[in-house]
Protein backbone atom coordinates (compact mmCIF):
# COMPACT_ATOMS: atom_id res chain seq x y z
CA UNK A 1 0.00 0.00 0.00
CA UNK A 2 0.73 3.42 -0.82
CA UNK A 3 -0.27 7.08 0.00
CA UNK A 4 -0.77 8.97 -3.13
CA UNK A 5 -0.90 12.71 -2.97
CA UNK A 6 -2.51 14.54 -6.28
CA UNK A 7 -4.30 17.73 -7.21
CA UNK A 8 -6.85 17.05 -8.97
CA UNK A 9 -9.17 19.70 -11.24
CA UNK A 10 -7.47 22.04 -8.40
CA UNK A 11 -8.47 20.01 -5.21
CA UNK A 12 -5.66 18.59 -3.04
CA UNK A 13 -6.70 14.88 -2.69
CA UNK A 14 -4.86 11.97 -0.94
CA UNK A 15 -5.83 8.43 -1.21
CA UNK A 16 -4.40 4.99 0.22
CA UNK A 17 -3.67 2.61 -2.43
CA UNK A 18 -2.17 -0.72 -3.60
CA UNK A 19 0.83 0.25 -5.33
CA UNK A 20 -0.38 -1.54 -8.34
CA UNK A 21 -3.58 0.71 -8.89
CA UNK A 22 -3.73 2.78 -11.93
CA UNK A 23 -4.59 6.32 -12.45
CA UNK A 24 -7.46 5.66 -14.66
CA UNK A 25 -9.19 2.81 -11.07
CA UNK A 26 -7.82 5.42 -8.78
CA UNK A 27 -9.57 8.53 -10.71
CA UNK A 28 -13.04 6.52 -11.52
CA UNK A 29 -12.74 4.40 -8.13
CA UNK A 30 -11.56 6.13 -5.37
CA UNK A 31 -12.96 9.78 -6.38
CA UNK A 32 -15.47 8.78 -8.08
CA UNK A 33 -14.31 10.87 -11.19
CA UNK A 34 -16.29 8.55 -13.60
CA UNK A 35 -16.30 10.89 -16.30
CA UNK A 36 -12.45 9.65 -17.45
CA UNK A 37 -13.29 6.40 -19.60
CA UNK A 38 -11.67 2.92 -19.71
CA UNK A 39 -12.19 1.51 -23.18
CA UNK A 40 -9.36 -1.06 -24.21
CA UNK A 41 -7.38 -1.11 -21.06
CA UNK A 42 -4.36 -1.82 -23.24
CA UNK A 43 -3.40 1.15 -23.98
CA UNK A 44 -4.81 1.40 -28.05
CA UNK A 45 -7.68 3.71 -27.37
CA UNK A 46 -7.01 6.82 -25.79
CA UNK A 47 -10.67 6.94 -23.50
CA UNK A 48 -8.73 7.50 -20.99
CA UNK A 49 -6.49 10.14 -21.52
CA UNK A 50 -6.06 13.15 -18.89
CA UNK A 51 -3.76 16.16 -18.33
CA UNK A 52 -0.83 15.26 -15.91
CA UNK A 53 1.10 18.35 -15.03
CA UNK A 54 -0.17 19.70 -18.47
CA UNK A 55 0.84 16.69 -20.71
CA UNK A 56 -2.01 14.89 -21.86
CA UNK A 57 -1.35 10.85 -20.92
CA UNK A 58 -2.68 7.75 -20.85
CA UNK A 59 -4.34 6.72 -17.01
CA UNK A 60 -5.09 3.47 -18.22
CA UNK A 61 -1.24 3.28 -18.89
CA UNK A 62 0.45 4.85 -15.54
CA UNK A 63 0.33 3.70 -11.62
CA UNK A 64 -1.60 6.28 -9.55
CA UNK A 65 2.08 6.07 -7.39
CA UNK A 66 4.25 6.94 -10.07
CA UNK A 67 1.55 10.32 -10.41
CA UNK A 68 2.49 10.93 -6.72
CA UNK A 69 3.12 15.14 -6.12
CA UNK A 70 1.50 15.98 -9.71
CA UNK A 71 -1.53 17.99 -11.22
CA UNK A 72 -4.22 16.35 -12.47
CA UNK A 73 -6.99 17.50 -14.68
CA UNK A 74 -9.53 15.21 -15.94
CA UNK A 75 -12.76 16.11 -18.32
CA UNK A 76 -14.21 17.00 -15.15
CA UNK A 77 -12.34 19.80 -14.68
CA UNK A 78 -12.89 21.44 -17.91
CA UNK A 79 -15.64 23.35 -17.59
CA UNK A 80 -16.24 26.82 -16.06
CA UNK A 81 -19.42 25.90 -13.85
CA UNK A 82 -22.20 26.07 -16.45
CA UNK A 83 -19.76 27.20 -18.79
CA UNK A 84 -18.47 24.70 -21.01
CA UNK A 85 -14.75 24.82 -22.16
CA UNK A 86 -14.38 25.95 -25.66
CA UNK A 87 -13.65 22.35 -27.00
CA UNK A 88 -15.97 21.15 -25.35
CA UNK A 89 -18.87 24.20 -26.81
CA UNK A 90 -17.50 23.12 -29.93
CA UNK A 91 -17.92 18.96 -29.82
CA UNK A 92 -21.69 19.88 -28.98
CA UNK A 93 -21.95 22.93 -31.83
CA UNK A 94 -20.02 20.02 -34.45
CA UNK A 95 -21.72 16.81 -33.44
CA UNK A 96 -18.22 15.68 -32.38
CA UNK A 97 -20.05 12.78 -30.69
CA UNK A 98 -22.60 10.34 -31.05
CA UNK A 99 -22.30 7.67 -28.21
CA UNK A 100 -20.47 9.69 -26.39
CA UNK A 101 -17.91 6.85 -25.33
CA UNK A 102 -14.49 8.29 -26.52
CA UNK A 103 -15.84 11.85 -25.69
CA UNK A 104 -13.91 12.48 -22.96
CA UNK A 105 -10.14 11.26 -23.81
CA UNK A 106 -11.13 12.66 -27.62
CA UNK A 107 -11.63 16.24 -25.33
CA UNK A 108 -8.63 16.24 -23.24
CA UNK A 109 -6.34 15.02 -26.56
CA UNK A 110 -7.76 17.80 -28.60
CA UNK A 111 -6.91 20.84 -25.33
CA UNK A 112 -3.35 19.60 -25.44
CA UNK A 113 -3.29 19.40 -28.70
CA UNK A 114 -4.39 23.06 -29.49
CA UNK A 115 -2.29 23.72 -26.26
CA UNK A 116 1.38 22.71 -27.49
CA UNK A 117 0.64 24.29 -30.87
CA UNK A 118 -0.50 27.20 -29.37
CA UNK A 119 2.76 27.23 -27.10
CA UNK A 120 5.05 26.58 -30.83
CA UNK A 121 3.16 29.29 -33.13
CA UNK A 122 2.00 26.65 -35.55
CA UNK A 123 -1.74 26.64 -36.72
CA UNK A 124 -3.10 23.25 -36.55
CA UNK A 125 -4.57 21.96 -40.64
CA UNK A 126 -6.57 19.13 -40.55
CA UNK A 127 -4.06 17.08 -41.41
CA UNK A 128 -1.78 17.84 -38.32
CA UNK A 129 -5.11 16.87 -36.27
CA UNK A 130 -5.67 13.58 -38.01
CA UNK A 131 -2.16 12.94 -37.04
CA UNK A 132 -2.62 14.01 -33.29
CA UNK A 133 -5.63 11.73 -33.02
CA UNK A 134 -3.38 8.63 -33.87
CA UNK A 135 -4.05 7.11 -30.20
CA UNK A 136 -7.38 8.18 -29.38
CA UNK A 137 -10.06 5.61 -30.98
CA UNK A 138 -13.94 6.44 -32.22
CA UNK A 139 -16.43 3.78 -33.07
CA UNK A 140 -19.37 6.11 -34.28
CA UNK A 141 -18.59 9.54 -35.32
CA UNK A 142 -16.25 8.62 -38.24
CA UNK A 143 -13.85 11.23 -36.62
CA UNK A 144 -15.08 13.90 -39.64
CA UNK A 145 -16.91 16.29 -37.14
CA UNK A 146 -14.28 15.95 -34.50
CA UNK A 147 -11.68 17.13 -36.74
CA UNK A 148 -13.91 19.95 -37.65
CA UNK A 149 -14.96 21.03 -33.48
CA UNK A 150 -10.87 20.93 -32.64
CA UNK A 151 -10.53 23.07 -36.00
CA UNK A 152 -13.49 25.75 -34.45
CA UNK A 153 -11.90 25.45 -30.94
CA UNK A 154 -8.24 25.91 -31.98
CA UNK A 155 -9.63 29.38 -33.89
CA UNK A 156 -12.14 30.08 -30.58
CA UNK A 157 -8.69 29.50 -28.34
CA UNK A 158 -6.44 31.62 -30.98
CA UNK B 1 -1.82 -7.11 -13.09
CA UNK B 2 -0.01 -8.62 -10.18
CA UNK B 3 0.94 -6.62 -7.13
CA UNK B 4 4.22 -4.81 -7.05
CA UNK B 5 5.58 -2.30 -4.37
CA UNK B 6 6.79 1.14 -6.20
CA UNK B 7 9.95 2.54 -4.84
CA UNK B 8 10.62 5.94 -6.37
CA UNK B 9 14.20 7.01 -7.29
CA UNK B 10 15.98 9.80 -6.66
CA UNK B 11 19.30 9.42 -7.96
CA UNK B 12 20.99 6.42 -10.52
CA UNK B 13 23.20 5.13 -7.14
CA UNK B 14 19.83 4.94 -5.30
CA UNK B 15 17.81 2.97 -7.76
CA UNK B 16 21.04 0.67 -7.94
CA UNK B 17 20.83 -0.11 -4.44
CA UNK B 18 17.22 -0.10 -4.53
CA UNK B 19 17.17 -2.82 -7.26
CA UNK B 20 19.90 -4.93 -5.41
CA UNK B 21 17.61 -5.70 -2.60
CA UNK B 22 14.80 -6.55 -4.69
CA UNK B 23 13.78 -9.58 -4.96
CA UNK B 24 12.94 -9.70 -8.83
CA UNK B 25 12.80 -5.84 -9.49
CA UNK B 26 12.00 -4.00 -12.96
CA UNK B 27 13.07 -0.36 -14.06
CA UNK B 28 10.28 1.56 -14.94
CA UNK B 29 10.63 5.35 -16.38
CA UNK B 30 7.69 6.04 -19.32
CA UNK B 31 5.85 2.74 -18.25
CA UNK B 32 4.41 2.39 -21.65
CA UNK B 33 5.47 -1.08 -22.74
CA UNK B 34 6.17 -2.43 -19.16
CA UNK B 35 2.72 -1.18 -17.68
CA UNK B 36 0.70 -2.99 -20.17
CA UNK B 37 3.14 -5.88 -20.20
CA UNK B 38 2.40 -6.34 -16.32
CA UNK B 39 -1.38 -5.78 -16.56
CA UNK B 40 -1.30 -8.48 -19.39
CA UNK B 41 0.36 -10.61 -16.50
CA UNK B 42 3.39 -11.26 -18.83
CA UNK B 43 5.68 -9.60 -16.66
CA UNK B 44 5.14 -9.90 -12.75
CA UNK B 45 8.17 -7.33 -10.88
CA UNK B 46 8.25 -8.17 -7.11
CA UNK B 47 8.96 -4.59 -7.43
CA UNK B 48 9.41 -1.60 -9.91
CA UNK B 49 12.14 1.15 -9.34
CA UNK B 50 10.67 4.81 -10.63
CA UNK B 51 13.73 6.13 -12.69
CA UNK B 52 11.63 9.41 -14.19
CA UNK B 53 12.49 11.51 -10.97
CA UNK B 54 16.48 10.87 -11.35
CA UNK B 55 17.87 14.27 -12.54
CA UNK B 56 21.16 12.98 -13.91
CA UNK B 57 19.21 10.81 -16.48
CA UNK B 58 17.16 13.88 -17.78
CA UNK B 59 17.65 16.55 -20.33
CA UNK B 60 19.27 17.20 -23.81
CA UNK B 61 22.83 18.62 -24.11
CA UNK B 62 24.48 19.80 -27.59
CA UNK B 63 28.04 20.66 -27.97
CA UNK B 64 29.26 21.36 -30.80
CA UNK B 65 28.37 18.36 -33.12
CA UNK B 66 28.15 16.14 -30.04
CA UNK B 67 24.42 15.47 -28.99
CA UNK B 68 23.87 13.81 -25.42
CA UNK B 69 20.41 12.69 -24.55
CA UNK B 70 19.44 11.52 -20.70
CA UNK B 71 17.75 7.82 -20.92
CA UNK B 72 14.90 9.56 -18.86
CA UNK B 73 14.42 11.97 -21.73
CA UNK B 74 10.56 11.40 -23.50
CA UNK B 75 10.09 11.36 -26.96
CA UNK B 76 8.19 14.19 -26.60
CA UNK B 77 11.29 16.57 -25.46
CA UNK B 78 13.53 15.11 -28.14
CA UNK B 79 10.93 15.76 -30.81
CA UNK B 80 10.57 19.25 -29.82
CA UNK B 81 14.48 20.05 -29.39
CA UNK B 82 15.27 22.73 -30.98
CA UNK B 83 18.73 21.97 -30.20
CA UNK B 84 19.14 18.49 -31.31
CA UNK B 85 17.06 20.07 -34.87
CA UNK B 86 19.84 21.92 -35.60
CA UNK B 87 22.60 19.51 -35.77
CA UNK B 88 20.23 15.68 -36.28
CA UNK B 89 16.82 16.43 -37.81
CA UNK B 90 16.28 12.68 -38.32
CA UNK B 91 16.21 12.21 -34.43
CA UNK B 92 13.23 14.75 -33.77
CA UNK B 93 11.10 13.27 -36.56
CA UNK B 94 11.73 9.92 -35.56
CA UNK B 95 10.60 10.34 -32.20
CA UNK B 96 7.88 12.91 -33.59
CA UNK B 97 6.45 9.56 -35.36
CA UNK B 98 6.39 6.98 -32.40
CA UNK B 99 2.89 5.78 -30.78
CA UNK B 100 0.78 9.07 -29.76
CA UNK B 101 0.90 12.49 -28.09
CA UNK B 102 0.22 10.69 -25.28
CA UNK B 103 2.80 7.82 -25.67
CA UNK B 104 5.26 10.50 -26.50
CA UNK B 105 4.76 12.38 -22.91
CA UNK B 106 5.74 9.30 -20.79
CA UNK B 107 7.80 7.11 -22.64
CA UNK B 108 11.54 7.42 -22.98
CA UNK B 109 14.62 6.70 -24.78
CA UNK B 110 16.18 4.44 -22.55
CA UNK B 111 13.16 2.48 -22.20
CA UNK B 112 12.60 1.89 -25.75
CA UNK B 113 16.22 0.76 -26.51
CA UNK B 114 16.26 -1.13 -23.17
CA UNK B 115 13.23 -2.61 -24.26
CA UNK B 116 14.55 -3.49 -27.87
CA UNK B 117 11.35 -4.34 -29.55
CA UNK B 118 12.26 -5.49 -33.02
CA UNK B 119 9.47 -2.99 -33.94
CA UNK B 120 10.52 -0.07 -32.03
CA UNK B 121 12.31 3.15 -33.83
CA UNK B 122 14.59 4.23 -31.47
CA UNK B 123 17.19 1.46 -31.97
CA UNK B 124 17.55 2.19 -35.81
CA UNK B 125 18.78 5.51 -34.99
CA UNK B 126 20.88 4.23 -32.41
CA UNK B 127 22.58 2.00 -35.29
CA UNK B 128 23.04 4.41 -37.88
CA UNK B 129 24.85 7.46 -35.69
CA UNK B 130 27.03 5.08 -34.53
CA UNK B 131 25.40 6.10 -30.79
CA UNK B 132 27.56 5.32 -27.69
CA UNK B 133 25.41 3.58 -24.98
CA UNK B 134 26.23 4.76 -21.29
CA UNK B 135 25.05 2.95 -18.26
CA UNK B 136 26.22 3.41 -14.11
CA UNK B 137 28.85 0.67 -15.85
CA UNK B 138 30.07 1.34 -18.79
CA UNK B 139 29.76 2.69 -22.24
CA UNK B 140 29.03 0.46 -25.12
CA UNK B 141 28.89 1.06 -28.81
CA UNK B 142 25.29 0.82 -30.50
CA UNK B 143 26.74 -2.18 -32.54
CA UNK B 144 27.38 -4.25 -29.42
CA UNK B 145 24.35 -2.77 -27.76
CA UNK B 146 21.37 -4.34 -29.50
CA UNK B 147 21.61 -8.53 -29.56
CA UNK B 148 18.32 -9.70 -31.06
CA UNK B 149 14.53 -10.03 -30.40
CA UNK B 150 14.09 -7.79 -27.46
CA UNK B 151 17.79 -8.66 -26.26
CA UNK B 152 20.22 -6.16 -25.11
CA UNK B 153 24.03 -6.43 -23.48
CA UNK B 154 22.52 -4.90 -19.93
CA UNK B 155 23.75 -7.34 -17.44
CA UNK B 156 20.93 -7.36 -14.72
CA UNK B 157 20.35 -4.19 -12.79
CA UNK B 158 22.51 -2.05 -15.25
CA UNK B 159 20.79 1.33 -15.88
CA UNK B 160 21.32 3.25 -18.94
CA UNK B 161 22.05 6.67 -17.99
CA UNK B 162 22.07 8.30 -21.38
CA UNK B 163 22.79 7.93 -25.03
CA UNK B 164 25.35 10.14 -26.95
CA UNK B 165 26.79 10.38 -31.09
CA UNK B 166 28.69 12.92 -33.11
CA UNK B 167 25.86 14.76 -35.25
CA UNK B 168 26.28 13.56 -39.25
CA UNK B 169 26.17 15.91 -41.36
CA UNK B 170 22.82 14.13 -43.53
CA UNK B 171 20.13 12.23 -41.48
CA UNK B 172 16.76 11.17 -42.02
CA UNK B 173 14.39 8.41 -40.94
CA UNK B 174 11.56 6.87 -43.00
CA UNK B 175 8.96 4.30 -41.49
CA UNK B 176 6.27 2.53 -43.22
CA UNK B 177 4.00 2.31 -40.40
CA UNK B 178 1.89 -1.03 -39.44
CA UNK B 179 -1.65 0.94 -40.10
CA UNK B 180 -2.78 -0.30 -36.96
CA UNK B 181 -0.16 -0.56 -34.08
CA UNK B 182 2.11 2.30 -36.30
CA UNK B 183 5.31 0.48 -34.83
CA UNK B 184 7.33 -0.28 -38.06
CA UNK B 185 6.74 -2.80 -40.38
CA UNK B 186 10.23 -1.61 -41.57
CA UNK B 187 11.93 1.83 -40.59
CA UNK B 188 15.40 2.84 -41.85
CA UNK B 189 17.53 5.50 -40.63
CA UNK B 190 20.70 6.64 -42.96
CA UNK B 191 23.27 8.71 -41.71
CA UNK B 192 26.53 10.48 -43.58
CA UNK B 193 29.55 11.70 -41.35
CA UNK B 194 31.64 14.26 -42.53
CA UNK B 195 34.20 11.55 -44.09
CA UNK B 196 31.80 10.26 -46.70
CA UNK B 197 31.06 7.48 -44.81
CA UNK B 198 27.25 6.05 -44.86
CA UNK B 199 25.36 3.91 -41.63
CA UNK B 200 22.27 2.35 -42.39
CA UNK B 201 19.92 0.84 -39.63
CA UNK B 202 17.24 -0.80 -40.05
CA UNK B 203 14.11 -1.72 -37.57
CA UNK B 204 10.68 -3.53 -38.21
CA UNK B 205 11.98 -6.17 -40.54
CA UNK B 206 14.54 -7.83 -39.40
CA UNK B 207 14.02 -11.64 -37.93
CA UNK B 208 17.03 -11.07 -35.42
CA UNK B 209 16.13 -7.62 -34.69
CA UNK B 210 17.52 -4.14 -35.56
CA UNK B 211 20.51 -4.17 -38.13
CA UNK B 212 23.06 -2.48 -40.58
CA UNK B 213 23.03 -3.48 -44.03
CA UNK B 214 26.54 -3.23 -45.66
CA UNK B 215 25.86 -3.15 -49.03
CA UNK B 216 23.22 -0.28 -48.79
CA UNK B 217 26.04 1.24 -46.75
CA UNK B 218 28.97 0.86 -49.86
CA UNK B 219 26.57 2.43 -52.24
CA UNK B 220 25.58 5.34 -50.46
CA UNK B 221 29.12 5.92 -49.85
CA UNK B 222 30.52 5.58 -52.97
CA UNK B 223 26.93 7.11 -54.73
CA UNK B 224 25.20 9.74 -51.67
CA UNK B 225 21.56 8.93 -54.06
CA UNK B 226 18.39 7.23 -53.14
CA UNK B 227 19.18 5.44 -56.92
CA UNK B 228 22.70 4.15 -56.19
CA UNK B 229 20.35 1.65 -54.30
CA UNK B 230 18.80 0.30 -57.24
CA UNK B 231 21.11 -2.23 -57.85
CA UNK B 232 21.34 -3.44 -54.05
CA UNK B 233 19.36 -6.54 -52.47
CA UNK B 234 17.98 -7.01 -49.27
CA UNK B 235 18.36 -10.79 -48.17
CA UNK B 236 14.78 -12.32 -47.71
CA UNK B 237 16.09 -15.02 -45.36
CA UNK B 238 16.95 -12.03 -42.89
CA UNK B 239 13.43 -10.42 -43.01
CA UNK B 240 10.75 -11.32 -40.36
CA UNK B 241 7.30 -12.94 -41.77
CA UNK B 242 3.93 -12.76 -40.16
CA UNK B 243 0.67 -11.73 -41.04
CA UNK B 244 1.27 -7.92 -40.94
CA UNK B 245 3.67 -9.01 -44.11
CA UNK B 246 5.89 -11.43 -45.29
CA UNK B 247 9.95 -11.96 -45.73
CA UNK B 248 9.70 -10.80 -49.92
CA UNK B 249 7.29 -7.97 -49.09
CA UNK B 250 9.38 -6.21 -45.88
CA UNK B 251 12.44 -6.87 -47.57
CA UNK B 252 11.09 -4.64 -50.68
CA UNK B 253 9.61 -1.75 -48.02
CA UNK B 254 13.33 -1.90 -46.48
CA UNK B 255 14.78 -0.42 -49.75
CA UNK B 256 11.68 1.52 -50.81
CA UNK B 257 12.22 3.26 -47.03
CA UNK B 258 15.56 3.54 -47.63
CA UNK B 259 15.05 5.47 -50.93
CA UNK B 260 12.67 7.58 -48.92
CA UNK B 261 15.09 8.25 -46.09
CA UNK B 262 18.43 9.26 -48.66
CA UNK B 263 15.84 11.70 -50.66
CA UNK B 264 14.51 13.19 -47.51
CA UNK B 265 18.20 13.96 -45.85
CA UNK B 266 18.51 15.59 -48.92
C1 LIG C 1 0.04 2.72 -28.01
C2 LIG C 1 1.53 2.64 -28.09
C3 LIG C 1 2.17 2.84 -29.32
C4 LIG C 1 3.55 2.76 -29.41
N1 LIG C 1 4.13 2.96 -30.64
C5 LIG C 1 5.48 2.90 -30.75
C6 LIG C 1 6.12 3.14 -32.00
O1 LIG C 1 5.48 3.48 -33.01
N2 LIG C 1 7.47 3.04 -32.06
C7 LIG C 1 8.22 2.74 -30.96
O2 LIG C 1 9.44 2.68 -31.07
N3 LIG C 1 7.65 2.51 -29.77
C8 LIG C 1 6.30 2.58 -29.63
N4 LIG C 1 5.73 2.36 -28.40
C9 LIG C 1 6.60 2.05 -27.23
C10 LIG C 1 7.06 3.31 -26.56
O3 LIG C 1 8.00 3.97 -27.38
C11 LIG C 1 7.71 3.07 -25.20
O4 LIG C 1 7.86 4.32 -24.61
C12 LIG C 1 9.09 2.46 -25.16
O5 LIG C 1 9.15 1.25 -25.86
C13 LIG C 1 9.52 2.13 -23.74
O6 LIG C 1 9.90 3.30 -23.06
P1 LIG C 1 9.39 3.56 -21.59
O7 LIG C 1 10.17 4.71 -21.09
O8 LIG C 1 7.93 3.69 -21.58
O9 LIG C 1 9.91 2.25 -20.84
P2 LIG C 1 9.22 1.29 -19.76
O10 LIG C 1 7.97 0.72 -20.29
O11 LIG C 1 9.18 1.99 -18.46
O12 LIG C 1 10.35 0.17 -19.70
C14 LIG C 1 10.59 -0.71 -20.78
C15 LIG C 1 11.74 -1.68 -20.40
O13 LIG C 1 12.97 -0.98 -20.33
C16 LIG C 1 13.56 -1.07 -19.04
N5 LIG C 1 14.15 0.25 -18.78
C17 LIG C 1 13.53 1.46 -18.86
N6 LIG C 1 14.42 2.45 -18.69
C18 LIG C 1 15.63 1.87 -18.50
C19 LIG C 1 16.95 2.39 -18.26
N7 LIG C 1 17.20 3.70 -18.23
N8 LIG C 1 17.96 1.50 -18.10
C20 LIG C 1 17.71 0.16 -18.16
N9 LIG C 1 16.50 -0.37 -18.38
C21 LIG C 1 15.47 0.47 -18.55
C22 LIG C 1 12.42 -1.46 -18.13
O14 LIG C 1 12.90 -2.18 -17.01
C23 LIG C 1 11.54 -2.30 -19.03
O15 LIG C 1 12.04 -3.61 -19.08
C24 LIG C 1 4.34 2.45 -28.26
C25 LIG C 1 3.71 2.25 -27.02
C26 LIG C 1 2.32 2.34 -26.92
C27 LIG C 1 1.67 2.12 -25.59
S1 LIG D 1 -8.45 2.77 -21.85
FE1 LIG D 1 -6.52 3.72 -21.81
S2 LIG D 1 -6.00 3.73 -23.89
FE2 LIG D 1 -7.88 2.65 -23.93
S1 LIG E 1 -18.83 8.84 -30.06
FE1 LIG E 1 -19.10 6.74 -29.73
S2 LIG E 1 -17.04 6.05 -29.64
FE2 LIG E 1 -16.78 8.09 -30.26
Amino acid sequence: MTTVNMTVNGRKVSGEVSDRTLLSQFLRENLNLTGTHVGCDTSQCGACVVHVDGKAIKSCTTLAAQMDGTSVTTIEGLANGADLHPVQAAFREHHGLQCGFCTPGMIMTAVDMIERAKASGRKLDEKTIRAELEGNICRCTGYHNIVRAIEAAAAAMA
Amino acid sequence: MYDVNYHRASSVEEAASLMSRAEDGKFVAGGQTLIPTMKQRLAAPSDLIDLRHIASMKGIRVEGGKVTIGAATTHAEVAGSADIARVCPGICSLASHIGDPAVRHMGTIGGSIANNDPAADYPAAMMALGADIVTNKRTIAADDFFAGLFETALEDGEIITSVSFSAPVKCAYAKFANPASRYAMAGVFVARFDDGSVRVGVTGAGSDGVFRHKGMEDALTSDWNAGALDGVSVDEGMMLSDIHGDAAYRANLVKVMAKRAVAAAG
